[in-house]
Formats: C-alpha cells, structure tokens, sequence
C-alpha cells in the first residue's frame, strides 16, 4: 500500500499549534525561516504581528495562535515562520515548530468532524487520520484573507 | 518583405511622428503666415508616408499621401490656412491614429477613408496641383526656387570662386546652389554625400560646398548640406536626378546670378568702409534669422535624435529591483563602516555610495518621463471638443516637464482624459451665459502639474460654474447615495465629491461629450487603484478644482528617519519643511487639539504614538520635544517623535497585498541593519 504515488499522494508540512497538529499542502510553502526581528505595523488586527524584511521582501507576519484564538505563548527556539504564497501575496505564519513533511493519500483526507477543538472550524478544511496521528488540513484562503482597506474615517 | 521585427520601431516612429503633426498643427492655427510649420509638418507626414508604404500598410500611405498634398499647397502658398482646412487635416491625423493604433491593437490599418481623401482633393483640386507626388515635389522645388531667387544668395564666395562662377557663366554654365537635406533616419549619410555628389559631377562641376568636404566625409554636418554646381542643365532635372538617391528627404535648386553676387560683395566692401549702422540691420537680420531656423530645426532634430534606444521596460524593472538590492546593502555598509572607523573602508565606501549615487539617478531617470507625453494629446482635444460644444476655451498648460514613473504615466491618461470632458462639458459655460455672468467669453481650463512630497500633484481647473450644490443633493438623493439627514449636515466639499460617488451623473441630458454612461467613478476607481487619490475643490459660479494626487510608485526616496518608542518610522523628506525640538511649555491647546505656534502660525501637533497606538504616549517629560513640520499642500502639521536619527535614502517597497493600505503607512522600507522601517504617510495625517 506504500506504492501509492503520482496524483494520490500529496506531500503536506506539518506543524504545531499549541498541542495540535496541523497540515498545509507543501505548494503553497516558500520556505520556513527561523524567528527574526520583527517590526510592528500599527493599527492592524493584534494576530498580524508585523511585517519581516525576508531577502528584501518586505513580508507580513501572522501569529497563528492569536488568528486561532488559542493562547498566546513566549517563543522560544521552536517557533518558526512558515513562509506561505497565496494567489498574489506572501505571509509568513508563526507556529511553535515546523519539521515534518509527509505524503498524504488525498483519499484519507475527511471533511471535519463538526467539533475538532477550539479552532474555527471555517479556517478547517479536514482532517487526516495518519497512524496514530490526527492531522488537521488549514483552509489558508480563510485564514488569510486580506485585509481590507482602513476606512480614514475612524480618524 | 518580413516587416515584423520592425513592427513595433512603425508604431513608436508613428505616433511620434503623428503627435508632431498635431502640435504643429495646433501652432501653425494660431501663426497661419509661417510656412516653417508647414514644412515641420510635412516632414512628419512625408516621413509617415514613406514608413507605412514599407511596411505595406497602403490605407496609410494613401491618406498620408493626400494630407502631404494639402500641405504641400499651403506650402506653395496656393491655398490659405483656414479653420475648416485645418479641421480636415486634424481629422486626417485622427483617422491615422486610429489606424496606426488598429495596428498595434494586431489589426490590418484599413479604414474606410474614401469620403476625407475625396474631400482633401477638392481642397487641393482648386489649383490643379498633379497628383504624383515626386512632380508635386518638383513643383515644389520650382516653386521655392521662385519664391527665393528675389532673395540673396545665403552662401559667401570669395574672390576665387566669384570669378569661376562669372567665367563659367560666360560659357553658358549656370550655377546653382543645391541645398540637399538628407532623410533623419539616414543611417549612412557621408555614403549618401557621396552619391548626391557622384550624380552632380555627371552633370556639371561641383566648385564648393557648406560643409566642406571633410566635414561631410565624416559626418560632421546635420540633415543638410549646400553645394555650388556649374551646369547647364536645368533645375528640375537636378533636383529630379538628386531626389534617385534614397534617403534624401529634400531638394532645393537655386540659381546664383553672378551679377547679384557681385552687386553683394561691392555692397558689402562699400558698407565694410564705411561702417554703416545700417549694416547691421539688413545684413545681420536674415543671418540671424537663419540661425534661429537652423537652431529651431537642429532643436527638432535632437528630439528625433537617433541616439536614443527603446528598451523594454521589463528589463528595467528588472535592473531597478537589482538595484534596490544594492543600496539596501549600501546602507548595509555604511552602517558596518561607521562602527568599524577604518579610515580605507570609509573612503571606500564613500566612493561607492557617490557612484552609486550618480547610478541612481540614471537608472531612476531612465524609468521617469515628464506627463508631456500625457498632456500634449489635450490641446487638440479640447480645440475639438471647444468646436463641438461651441464653447470658447483656452487651455493652460502648467508644469508638463514634471516626471512621473512610467508605470503611473501609462494609467493615468484616460482618467484625465474623463476630467477634462467634464469640465469642458459642465464646467465652462457656453460664452453667452458666460458674459451674462459677467466673465470673459473665453473660459480658462488649466492643467497643471508638480511634485509635492512623495507625491505627484495633478490639477484640472476651470473657471466655469462649479458644482451646483442643490443639484448634485437632488440628484444625490434621487440615486439613493446619501439619505435626507445626511444632506443637510455634508459641507460643499464634501457635496462636491458626491459626483464621484458610483451611478452618479449630473448631465441632465446625454450629450455626446461626456454623457457616454461612463461617470466619473471609473475616474475615481481608476486613480484610487493607482494608490492615488481625488478631491475636488468647487465655489459656485466660479469653478472648479480636481485635485489628483498620485505616488510616485517605484522609487528610492530620501527620508528622515525618526524614533517612536525603539521602532524607527521614515518620513519622506520631501513632505519635511523643518525639524524642531520645541519646549513642552510652547504647546498650547485649541479645541482638544495641541497646538504650536510655528513662525507665526498655528500649526496642530500630531502624537504619533498616539496615532499608532503605542504605549506611554504622553512619556517623556525633560520639558522637550522633537516635532518634525510637515506639510501637504498648504496645510502644515507638527508630527511629535521621541528623536531624530537622521537622514536616509530608502528603497520603497510596498507591504503588500496582504496589508493593504495601513493608515498613516505608505509602505516600508529595509534599513542597513536589515530591520525593516515604515515609512509615515503625512498626507494621510493631514486633513
């Protein structure tokens, strides 16, 4: 059964979030990059923690536990920014550790039992179950949803 | 012949060639009496006619063809400049246009253009010019020879060549001078010195040039040079032979009369003794005024330069992010140079930042172009749409040499174009209304352009009848865009801009100016996808101002880089008039607003901490602050900081698509440490 290639597997990476696993399709990523120094943008959601100059692109971060609404948490050696590219944009995503990839059978892949957690079912677009291993696939389209323009009317 | 690969060189040539024609055309309007317009213009149209037959696309050639006709007949003085012949040859230009853009747009060039040649001929058919162009052309030669024989002979000959040329004479020669003007584009002009001058020899004697025969060997004249010949054939058949050798744009003959030369030259030495004031006058005024042509002509000549080379601006996208890269790391440099205090390494460095510097600007230069090329399409469509409307308009135009990326310059056409339909269209009223309101009969529309902080300014103004107030309400309402209790509460401006709002029109009848269902909402959406912004300023019965304000995309900025709690913001320097560091005893308070008093006027102070929700926001209190002025417009604000750092260049870059628009953020930079700074939008701050 490990023969299965070709279109029915799809290589994901998995990373951490609080004491979850979760999964992105490995096309989506650019790259992931240790914690660097970042620079707060101001008035932005609190989850956008501020933008990274990486290799010269000036690149916005998303601290994915506060876009979850799970508990903040001091980073430490593990975090790490998980690059993603989106139709015409690039985020970086902060998440507690990064360092599996996988090849996921596209047919393992359930759509999301009604309750997984605390997490926003929207920003969910499945789970796998891998072993002993419950991974859960992200909806990047939905995390990452571009903000919208700040109306100068506030001001 | 594969005329592909040349395609795009058509299209440019042109379009130039074609804006030449229209810029000339509005000038000879306003001087109809100088011919040397008529002659630019030809030139344009000739030229166009020769490129367009090379590369097949025979509708153009033809039409080209006839215009040169008409013109060719002002030329000669055979019929007068007026408005209505104008208007066909304006239309002729427009219907080129239309087929040089068809091609671009990957079509054939065809157009139906039966019915505005049939009218050119009529135009032209009331002197019976014929219709073959290389006899038209020798018409003209004639012509000019005629025209100049009455005059002086332009060259001096000396006491030698007078006496040949009298000699000569004498033996039945006739000696003329061949003015030959060489086609811009030559590509080998000495090789086309050399035939011109082969097929003269055949046919006489040639005893002088201007310039020497040095200078033409080695290219060392412009698109014209003059040779003496002794022949005894005449000159149409001259000109005829000269006009065989390609590339030769133009052929003048002029018989020299020996007794006129010899008539000049005793003058001359008589007025050299004597010393006569007058002299001065009747020599020096046709001297000068042939310079002036000679200089009008060289100037046209280096706008047309060939010197120039077309690149793709992909490639120089490209050599300007490569380069961006580079002063990032200058910076880097610098930085690690003043740490290091290496008196080799800061000489270095210094080097490297002033060539990079000089690099700089080229590179930015070669990607800015002035709005010239954008403004220079409007005088002739405001002359028509003037005529159209039969509404008296002058339009000013202030500021074209203003630069502006070339990315921006590309969008921000059709805009303008909308705005000044509408201003023409609404705005300035037709000249009875406007005596009845006591204003001159010609309304002023005035385009203007300038650079102002990190931005470029472009304003329409009119002085027409400005937005009616109750109207546009009306109307507002009507469209369900504001509500009733709004209404009452919006200020002019604010009324003003209602017209931008989308599915608002306040034509109450479609003309066929500006009512093309099109609003000015795509304006507004247009200029607001360029990152810029529009606002109009409008008094009833007294005009109106649009205010467009557009970024200057890609660039590298000089900034002044202040701290705000450990985070370092740039702001643009060109938005900066000074930095002050003010005692906190001078700020006074006016209507909850911090105020200073800055060299005689109030000027509000604005926290950025506060605007950018940062901690201890009234912190420091050593009796100090730092408050860098800026300003937009005329508007002035005092932007309070923790400290000044310094001043940078910055590379801009955007925050993305992700981010977009923070208020008060303009977009970001990458500093030498690496960290990355956001640069303050101070327009964004003032109101």
């Amino acid at each position: 059964m490990t023969e299965l290639v070709g279109q029915d597997t799809v290589k994901f990476i998995v990373f951490q979030l609080l004491d979850k696993e979760y999964a992105m399709e490995v096309d989506v990523v650019e790259g992931i990059e240790k914690l660097m120094s970042i620079t707060r943008v101001p008035k932005t959601p609190s989850y956008v923690k501020g933008v990274i100059n990486l290799r010269g692109v000036v690149t916005p971060i998303v601290d994915l536990r506060e876009r979850f609404g799970l508990e903040a948490k001091k980073m430490d050696d593990n975090n790490r920014i998980i690059i993603v590219s989106l139709q015409d944009f690039e985020v970086g995503l902060i998440v507690d550790a990064a360092n599996d990839v996988i090849d996921i059978p596209l047919r393992s892949i359930e759509p999301q039992p009604e309750v997984v957690g605390s997490v926003e079912s929207e920003f969910i677009s499945g789970v796998v179950k891998l072993d002993k291993r419950l991974l859960v696939m992200l909806n990047l389209d939905k995390v990452l949803q571009p903000l919208k323009r700040v109306s100068s009317d506030e001001y | 012949m594969e005329t592909n690969q040349y395609l795009e060189m058509f299209l440019d040539e042109s379009k130039e060639h074609l804006q030449s024609c229209n810029e000339h055309l509005l000038e000879l309007e306003n001087n109809p009496q100088d011919l040397a317009i008529v002659n630019e213009i030809f030139r344009s149209a000739h030229t166009l006619k020769g490129m367009s037959a090379t590369m097949g696309y025979e509708d153009i050639a033809d039409l080209t063809h006839k215009m040169e006709n008409v013109l060719d007949a002002i030329r000669n003085s055979k019929i007068e400049v007026t408005t209505e012949i104008l208007d066909v040859v304006f239309k002729a230009v427009d219907y080129l246009e239309e087929m040089v853009l068809d091609i671009e747009a990957g079509g054939t060039g065809k157009k139906d253009v039966s019915e505005l040649v049939s009218i050119l001929n009529r135009i032209e058919a009331g002197e019976s010019i014929p219709n073959d162009s290389s006899a038209a052309e020798t018409a003209a030669a004639v012509m000019e020879v005629e025209m100049n024989n009455a005059s002086a002979p332009s060259m001096e000959y000396d006491e030698f060549e007078l006496t040949v040329i009298g000699q000569s004479s004498e033996q039945g020669f006739q000696a003329y001078e061949v003015t030959v003007e060489l086609r811009e584009d030559c590509l080998l002009k000495a090789a086309r010195v050399f035939m011109v001058f082969e097929i003269l020899e055949k046919s006489g004697e040639v005893i002088k040039s201007i310039p020497n025969v040095e200078q033409l060997e080695n290219e060392d004249f412009d698109e014209k040079f003059t040779v003496v010949l002794l022949t005894k054939e005449d000159v149409s058949a001259i000109s005829a032979k000269v006009m065989k050798v390609s590339e030769v744009e133009h052929v003048q003959v002029m018989p020299i009369s020996v007794n006129a030369l010899k008539e000049e030259k005793r003058a001359k030495e008589e007025q050299a003794s004597k010393a006569v004031v007058e002299e001065k006058e009747n020599k020096q005024e046709p001297v000068k005024e042939a310079a002036a042509k000679q200089q009008s002509k060289r100037g046209s000549a280096a706008s047309h330069s060939n010197k120039t080379i077309r690149v793709n601006i992909d490639r120089l996208d490209v050599l300007m992010n490569l380069f961006e890269e580079l002063v990032i790391d200058r910076g880097r440099l610098q930085s690690i140079a003043s740490e290091l205090h290496n008196p080799d390494l800061n000489e270095t460095v210094e080097r490297m930042t002033r060539v990079s510097g000089d690099l700089q600007n080229i590179i930015l230069n070669m990607r800015m172009i002035p709005v010239e090329t954008v403004f220079n399409r409007f005088p002739k469509m405001v002359r028509q749409l003037a005529r159209d409307l039969d509404k008296k308009i002058k339009l000013e135009i202030i500021g074209a040499e203003t630069e502006l990326d070339r990315t921006v310059i590309d969008e921000i056409g059709d805009p303008l174009v909308h705005l000044i339909r509408n201003a023409l269209d609404h705005g300035v009223e037709s000249p009875a209304e406007r005596i009845a309101k006591g204003k001159p009969e010609e309304g002023t529309v005035t385009l203007r352009a300038y650079h102002s902080g990190n931005h470029v300014f472009i304003e329409l103004e009119d002085d027409g009848a400005g937005v009616n107030r109750e109207r546009v309400l009306a109307k507002a309402l009507e469209r369900g865009i504001i509500t009733e209790e709004s209404a009452a509460t919006l200020t002019d401006k604010q009324v003003a801009e209602l017209i931008l709002a989308s599915g608002f029109s306040t034509a109450e009848k479609i003309t066929d100016v500006s009512g093309r269902g099109v609003g000015l909402d795509v304006v507004k959406s247009t200029i607001e996808s360029l990152g810029g912004y529009i606002s109009i300023d409008s008094k009833e019965g007294q005009g109106s101002l649009f205010q467009v304000q557009l970024p200057l995309t890609l660039s590298i900025i000089s900034v002044m880089l202040v701290e705000l709690d450990k985070d370092i913001y740039a702001i643009p320097l060109s938005s900066i008039i000074e930095t002050a560091i003010i005692q906190t005893s001078d700020i006074m308070n006016a209507h909850n607003q911090k105020v200073i008093d800055f060299r005689g006027s109030i000027v509000p102070l604005v926290n950025l901490k506060d605007i950018f929700e940062m901690e201890d926001a009234d912190g420091r209190s050593d009796g100090f602050q730092s408050v860098v002025i800026v300003r937009k417009g005329e508007k002035l604000a005092g932007l309070v900081v923790d400290s000044f750092i310094g001043q940078q260049e910055i590379v801009l870059k955007s925050l993305g698509n992700y981010l977009q628009s923070v208020f008060a953020i303009s977009g970001a930079t990458i500093l030498g440490n690496g960290q990355v700074a956001l640069i303050v939008d101070c327009n964004a701050l003032i109101k």
